[in-house]
């Protein structure tokens, strides 16, 4: 299989998951641009952290309108699969392939810190790696990681199993204190309603060896893996023409 | 024709910014500030006949400038 870690203007944390991806994992990766129209036939698109355009406007608005985007909005709608991590996050809820979006953080600072999550969900190509309610320790950094969605949204997010990741104490439980942001119901991370398109607010890419003290998060990748060598039903990009 | 456009939280949705603004009103003896919520104001130069800039605006307010999940927005469209 064939990962794609984009690139915008912007963007922070794409050499750490292609790090992550080719020398933690021994994966095989394509850099896509933000102007890139082709995702060159990969098979999981990476949408990595930063500050894609600057964040002006709104974190994640603009990059939504790059040529990449467009591409990857069809890809997603096709089946294929697609992980947004912290800014990628909030360009897929801008994109509206995921529901919600990620407002500043309730305390206004900005958050560089360990948080315990809880794994909510087993059935998604993310996540089936990892055992029911397994909690991860994963770094966080953003300024913007407060979810919120209408009441409504979040009912039909509990009722198809859609939150994913949610933040809890030492104990495995979601308090208003295992809470770094604010974030509704504890939300780290949710799928899209046909679970191809993943958003979390943690770096799983920063924690994938024991050296950065920890390879919590190498489950979200290996999962991916395993899924699509599994032939779990899926997309892939298509090549264009004389590719 | 020069347009004002205002995007401002929804009613309901966190605004920690507003809240802090509020607190430091508060600490400067303004106590009688209340539901203080930070928005944007965006102004552009725009032309055409009247109509047909509302629905511009009205498009570009509901393609980019607020996100219909968290904010509402409202334009002035004048000389």
């Amino acid at each position: 299989m064939r990962w794609g870690v984009v690139t915008f203007p912007g963007s922070l944390d794409d050499s750490d998951a292609v790090y992550a991806l080719e020398q933690v994992l021994g994966e095989q990766v394509v850099r896509l641009w933000h102007n890139d129209r082709s995702l060159y036939g990969v098979d999981c698109v990476v949408l990595p952290g930063g500050f894609s355009y600057g964040d002006y406007l709104r974190a994640g608005a603009l990059a939504r309108f790059s040529p990449v985007m467009e591409s990857i909005v069809r890809f997603a709608r096709d089946g294929g699969l697609v992980i947004g991590i912290c800014n990628g996050f909030q360009i897929l809820c801008e994109s509206g392939l995921l529901p919600g979006a990620l407002i500043r953080n309730r305390g206004l600072s900005f958050l560089c810190t360990m948080v315990r999550t809880r794994v909510e969900d087993t059935d998604t190509p993310f996540t089936r790696n990892y055992r029911q309610a397994e909690v991860l320790h994963l770094p966080i950094k953003h300024g913007e990681g407060c979810y919120v969605a209408d009441p409504r949204t979040l009912e039909e997010l509990e009722d198809n199993r859609q939150v994913v990741l949610r933040y809890v104490d030492s104990a495995g439980r979601a308090t208003e204190e295992a809470n770094p942001n604010g974030a509704l119901r504890n939300i780290a991370g949710v799928v899209n309603a046909t679970r191809n398109v993943f958003g979390l607010m943690p770096h799983p890419e920063h924690a994938c060896e024991a050296l950065v003290g920890g390879a919590d998060g190498a489950g979200i990748f290996r999962s991916v893996r395993a899924a699509l060598s599994e032939g779990q039903p899926t997309r892939v990009a298509s090549v264009p023409p004389g590719l | 024709m020069r347009a004002k456009v205002y995007v401002t939280p929804k009613p309901g949705v966190l605004d920690p910014a507003g809240k802090a603004i509020e607190g430091a009103l508060h600490s400067l003896g303004f106590e009688e500030a209340r539901d203080v919520r930070l928005g944007k104001y965006i102004e552009m130069r725009i032309d055409g006949d009247v109509e047909r800039v509302n629905g511009r605006l009205e498009d570009m307010c509901r393609k980019l400038l607020a996100n219909g999940v968290i904010e509402d927005y409202r334009f002035e469209v004048g000389e």
